[in-house]
């Protein structure tokens, strides 16, 4: 289940009204165990921390975690009615800070928040703000693109 | 036994080719919620200029993955699974990745540094269509724990 809102500020990755701070895009993803299951097997990571209890347990996690690659891939894809073209995307780094716990029963809610970080003549620096249970998951998430 | 630094500069082979397609890549957006048509509607894509579905941009790990395997596969490299946790993902880009490329990866360590009794680890693979034109870097940034 996704809520997903356009952002009235801007309306396309070429817009020369770009600011700094713009909101461009924003949307709450709900992970479910099925999730993690589907992204398991579309990805091939099989590592059984995303799906098993016991095994999350047994290496001293605080319960089953969503994949990294799947925060990192949800969390792009929020950008890319706006961006219009994913071809624009010149480069998308993160860094993993904290873990995505999803409860068997309840899931997890996953909020990203995308914003203009820095504009030049031919690119844009959007940043990505996602965060989980009132804490950011995602550090220096940063999507560079094109904005011809 | 502690990470090699000697994997910095080994010379790895390239991964036998992945061919990319099309029902893959539709499985892969909807694992990433990638909502947007360009990752499931071929003419859509088209629209766009490319020739079909076009993965969204984390997919390369899916090609980059097959290079982790080359790296745990080396007996002296003393990294080991259960202790490692991905820190770090960059991707650059050339141009998306599109149903019906056919890809190549080509390995390199370019890091290897001690963190406490662990280290960390920096894997690149330059990711190169059938023509050998560059498509995506992924760069993974490994933390592998030391041994208790």
């Amino acid at each position: 289940m996704t809520v997903e809102r356009a952002s009235d500020a801007a309306t396309s990755a070429g817009s020369s009204a770009l600011s700094v701070g713009d909101v461009i895009a924003e949307r709450t993803v709900h992970l479910t165990r099925e999730s993690l299951v589907r992204y398991a097997g579309a990805s091939g990571d099989f590592n059984p921390i995303h799906y098993r209890d016991d095994v999350a347990a047994q290496v001293g996690l605080p319960g089953v975690l969503a994949h990294g690659m799947l925060t990192m891939g949800l969390a792009v894809s929020t950008v890319e009615s706006w961006l219009g073209d994913s071809g624009r995307i010149l480069e998308y780094g993160v860094r993993f800070t904290r873990p995505v716990v999803v409860d068997a029963e309840s899931g997890a809610d996953v909020g990203i928040v995308a914003a203009v970080g820095a504009v030049d003549e031919g690119t844009a620096r959007i940043d990505l703000t996602v965060t989980h249970a009132g804490t950011t998951v995602l550090g220096k998430a940063q999507v560079r693109v094109r904005r011809d | 036994m502690p990470v090699n630094p000697d994997l910095v500069g080994r010379a790895f082979p390239p991964t036998a080719p992945y061919l990319v397609g099309r029902e893959k890549v539709r499985e892969f957006a909807r694992a990433v919620f990638a909502t947007d048509p360009q990752h499931t509607d071929a003419g859509a894509a088209r629209a766009l200029g490319y020739a079909d579905v076009v993965a969204p941009p984390t997919f390369a790990m899916v090609i980059q993955d097959l290079t982790l395997q080359q790296l745990l596969a080396q007996p002296d490299s003393g990294i080991a699974l259960e202790r490692t946790i991905h820190a770090e993902q960059r991707f650059r880009y050339t141009r998306p990745i599109v149903a019906g490329d056919e890809l190549v990866a080509q390995l390199a360590i370019t890091g290897v540094r001690a963190v406490g009794k662990g280290a960390m680890v920096t894997s690149e693979a330059e990711i190169t269509d059938a023509a050998g034109a560059h498509v995506v870097t992924a760069t993974s940034v490994l933390l592998i724990g030391g041994e208790e």
